[in-house]
């Protein structure tokens, strides 16, 4: 990886820094931020930088990962109450970090049942009361350190509804050296105080809506943040309402990130894909100086103004987003929308389901509500019993419960498509037809598909494991074909695909479709017989991770070669020279394992 | 708390709207299912509806808010009481209760109250969510993320307005009669065919894409996230129009009659989308009924069929997965067939 120059990662720097002030006037109204980084020093100079600004005094608390509801929302304090035999109810994490900011660390990671407790109180700032408690003000901010790799295919994405909330997008990854991190604290209480009642002009707004619109943003959430964080943009630098230039940093730290699409204007071949923020942001110089807000940038038309912002905002698009918004430019749909639903099927595997009577030794996990409730209603009998035992809660053996867990195995089917020029495009459209009557299959069973497609040099996971029949319906339409048959390049990618699936728990099996004529070896050169070596060595390892697979031969007349690779890897093979989408889907159904 | 935007300064989101508005009208018309994008006022919408009807009457003292008027449904303390007329009384707004993702059983239904149950050794029922949206509205979020068994389980309590709970040892029963608002991302993952059928009415919100629209949108939110007092009072006199129509509705909703002529477009309406079951026609009766009691009518008439006809069909359609034509596309078809045949 070619780092940028050093000045412009200085200046990221400064922009991220800048950010963390604007973030620290007001956290709770913001959202907070969505900061992707590493950890590393840059991160933790980027926190600090934060809490400095915030005022010490503020509460800023991290979430654990695995927190009850009870401890987040507030409720009984078990150990309490258990202790003074008085219910004594504790206040949650939520609302003890009212007016502060709470740190969530690992965002990519978080599941989805605390993801939208965050969201909930994000939207309401208030916590209702539990367990007699009375409600809670919850004015907070979310900092979510989404460490996921960007571009990578794993399923580990932030969820979408926290991210949609949280105004601000930053950036902190290799391209930014920590330096120099005084905030101006003063500067951020002052702002604090006005930053709510500047005024922004009507063409100002339109401005960013226009911009919104032409970064493809369907949200109008995020166009709301992105006036809020002009405001607070402006409020900052000391301006006395919102300057072109206080909407243009809104745009890159607000709208960048949602982009969608790339504008008609910045999908010209000509921008490189490395322009990241090497146009000077405005960062402390303008806390600084008093400067007049800059005005300058056109006779207040909304549409260059727009632009401005839009060009601001592709300045901040990190090498990886612009270039696959380059590839999918007009979709209006970036593929990353919805990743969700499959990662929370993680969540499946072993998910506790209530509790039943059993012995808490031998792996099994007491559950102690049940455990307590189930001894409960006998405690004054008991203690009739036994006046004289030392403990205020008798527990006998027969009231221990201990969680019940289901590991439901669910199926997910895995099309591997041979989208090459050998392969006629029509087989391309029975695959579709087929992976769809599948999936309209599977969102009643709630089994899940994914696909797989590889032509010219390399093998592209276009629908990672899903049950949207609306996500699937897309990325087939999107489907292409033409060009060579990187057959072992398609292992690979399987492989990855049903590794990931195996350890989430599931039972994948593998439908591929092809003719079987790889044409392209595993390094990527062309030549049939290295080819197919490659092709034959890839299916023999497929034998041994003992994934059913069912090999379609779709040319016309059966191929030697892709019965040869079939037997390899110990696939049922099916030569169906007509097939149509409905056979094809009565094939697969024969072959999924028996649940 | 914080105030809830006001409902009448919901700019566009008509379908939504008027679903909402038909069942906070004739709750028990079976929950309202609203699938679409992020950011569309989902939530603003349920909270602003609430807050502008009118606050109820509750017998004081009673934890499952039971209606002093009401001589039907009543929990088994009020029950034992006779008439109610003369207990005492306090008014409380209508309640909106979140059903956070991944709530336990326990926390909807209610359960086993531990901490009387380790500090007093009684064997009492603590009351869940459900108890607490009696008379109001229970929103979901992500509904189509939700255990499916916790989904059926409330349909089922909103279609009969009545919580069962047995369960260690307890066997309690109590009224529990809201609205059911579920929400989702289709993007996220389908609900199930089986669960679609029984929401009540279905709407899909979209993004307003017109520019005007959604600055005035932000435009609006602005405004009131800068002076929520004022912002409200600047819509107070609206939010109060629609809670008096609401009022009225309710109160005209069993005297609206619908003739012969409506009931064979009902059917006819049906048959020609294909829907399975009579669920459709009752549905789809019932919120033009409601539909028509909001607009004054004395009965049933074209114009409020049409005007429903979506909501109450468009989730009851068999899916063609290999038809692209949404079924919003098909209902209209059929409307349009049925009614200007």
């Amino acid at each position: 990886m070619n780092q940028p120059p050093f000045a412009a990662r200085e200046a990221a720097w400064h922009d991220a820094l800048h950010a963390a002030q604007v973030l620290a006037i007001d956290p709770a109204a913001l959202g907070g931020a969505r900061l992707r980084a590493r950890p590393g020093p840059a991160r933790d100079a980027w926190l600090a930088a934060l809490r400095t600004a915030l005022a010490p005094a503020r509460p800023w608390m991290r979430l654990p990962a695995h927190i009850d509801d009870d401890s987040l929302l507030g409720g009984l304090d078990l150990s309490a109450t258990l202790q003074t035999a008085r219910s004594v109810s504790c206040r949650g994490l939520l609302a003890r970090c009212d007016e502060g900011v709470l740190v969530v660390p690992m965002a990519e990671r978080l599941d989805a049942p605390l993801g939208a407790r965050l969201c909930a109180a994000l939207d309401r700032q208030w916590i209702d009361g539990r367990c007699g408690r009375d409600g809670d003000h919850a004015r907070f901010g979310v900092v979510a350190l989404d460490e996921s790799i960007p571009g990578g295919d794993g399923d580990d994405v932030a969820p979408a509804g926290l991210c949609e909330r949280l105004a601000l997008h930053i950036d902190l990854d290799d391209g930014v050296a920590p330096g120099e991190s005084a905030v101006a604290a003063d500067a951020v209480v002052a702002a604090r105080a006005r930053w709510r009642q500047l005024p922004c002009s009507d063409e100002a707004l339109r401005a960013l809506g226009q911009a919104a619109d032409h970064l493809g943003i369907a949200s109008v959430r995020a166009v709301l943040h992105a006036l809020r964080v002009a405001r607070a943009v402006a409020a900052l630098a000391g301006h006395d309402r919102v300057a072109h230039d206080d909407l243009a940093t809104a745009g890159r730290w607000v709208l960048a990130a949602r982009a969608t699409r790339l504008p008609p204007s910045a999908a010209q071949p000509e921008r490189q894909p490395d322009a990241r923020p090497n146009a000077s942001p405005p960062s402390d110089r303008d806390l600084r100086d008093d400067d007049p807000p800059t005005d300058d940038a056109g006779p207040g038309d909304p549409t260059t103004l727009a632009e401005h912002i839009v060009q601001a905002s592709c300045t901040a698009l990190s090498a990886g987003l612009l270039s696959r918004l380059q590839g999918s430019a007009g979709t209006g749909h970036a593929k990353r929308e919805g990743r969700h639903g499959a990662s929370r099927a993680g969540t499946l595997r072993g998910r506790p389901v209530g509790s039943r009577r059993g012995d808490p030794r031998g792996g099994a996990r007491l559950h102690l509500i049940d455990t307590l409730r189930a001894a409960a209603p006998w405690q004054t009998v008991r203690a009739r019993e036994r006046p004289e035992a030392p403990l205020r809660v008798q527990l006998r053996r027969e009231d221990f419960r201990v969680h019940k867990r289901r590991q439901r195995r669910e199926t997910t089917t895995l099309f591997v498509v041979d989208a090459s020029g050998s392969s006629a495009l029509h087989r391309l459209s029975e695959a579709k037809a087929a992976v769809e009557l599948l999936l309209a299959d599977c969102y009643v069973r709630r089994d899940r598909v994914a696909l797989l497609a590889f032509r010219g040099t390399e093998a592209e996971l276009l629908l990672p494991p899903t049950r949207s029949l609306a996500r699937a319906r897309r990325s087939l339409a999107a489907l292409p074909g033409g060009g060579g048959t990187p057959l072992a390049a398609a292992f690979d990618a399987a492989r990855r695909v049903v590794d990931d699936v195996l350890r989430r728990g599931g039972t994948p099996l593998s439908v591929w479709l092809s003719d079987g004529r790889a044409n392209i070896a595993r390094d990527g050169t062309p030549g049939r017989t290295q080819a197919h070596t490659d092709a034959l060595r890839h299916a023999r390892a497929w034998r041994d991770n003992d994934v059913a697979a069912l090999w379609i031969d779709t040319s016309p007349k059966p191929q030697a070669d892709a019965q040869a690779i079939a037997t390899a890897m110990g696939a049922r093979y099916l030569p169906l020279p007509l097939a149509d989408g409905a056979r094809m889907l009565r094939a697969v159904r024969a072959c999924a394992p028996a649940r | 708390m914080s105030t809830p935007y006001p409902f009448s300064a919901i700019v566009g989101q008509q379908e939504m709207k008027q679903a909402i508005l038909i069942a906070a009208i004739d709750p028990g018309i079976g929950g309202v299912l609203v699938m679409g994008d992020r950011g569309t006022g989902k939530s603003t919408a349920v909270r602003g509806l609430a807050a502008l009807l009118p606050p109820m009457d509750v017998v004081a003292g009673c934890r499952y808010g039971c209606d002093p008027a009401g001589d039907h449904s009543r929990c088994r303390d009020c029950g034992a009481q006779g008439s109610l007329r003369s207990a005492r009384k306090l008014r409380a707004p209508v309640p909106v209760v979140d059903l956070p993702l991944g709530a336990s059983e326990d926390r909807v239904v209610g359960a086993l109250d531990i901490e009387r149950a380790l500090t007093q050794g009684v064997k009492a029922f603590e009351p869940g969510l459900l108890a607490r949206a009696h008379r109001g509205f229970l929103y979901i979020d992500e509904v189509n993320l939700l255990e499916d068994h916790l989904v059926d389980l409330l349909i089922d309590v909103a279609a009969s307005g009545e919580n069962i709970v047995e369960r260690e040892g307890l066997s309690v029963r109590h009224p529990a009669r809201f609205v059911l608002v579920g929400s989702g991302n289709p993007e996220e993952g389908d609900l199930r065919p089986q669960l679609l059928d029984r929401f009540g009415l279905s709407v899909e919100v979209k993004t307003p894409t017109d520019l005007g629209e959604r600055i005035e949108v932000v435009k609006r939110r602005d405004a009131f996230e800068r002076d929520a007092q004022a912002f409200v009072a600047r819509w107070r006199k609206e939010d109060q129009r629609i809670r008096r129509r609401i009022v009225q509705a309710r109160a005209a909703l069993h005297d609206v009659s619908a003739d012969d002529r409506a009931l064979d477009r009902c059917a006819r309406l049906c048959i020609a989308v294909g829907t399975d079951g009579l669920r459709g026609e009752l549905t789809l009766l019932r919120a033009a009924r409601a539909l028509a009691a909001w607009d004054g009518a004395a009965s049933v008439g074209d114009a409020q069929l049409r005007s429903v006809a979506t909501s109450a069909l468009r989730h009851r359609l068999r899916r063609n997965p290999l038809d692209d034509a949404g079924s919003t596309v098909r209902v209209e078809r059929a409307v349009a067939e049925v009614f200007d045949a």
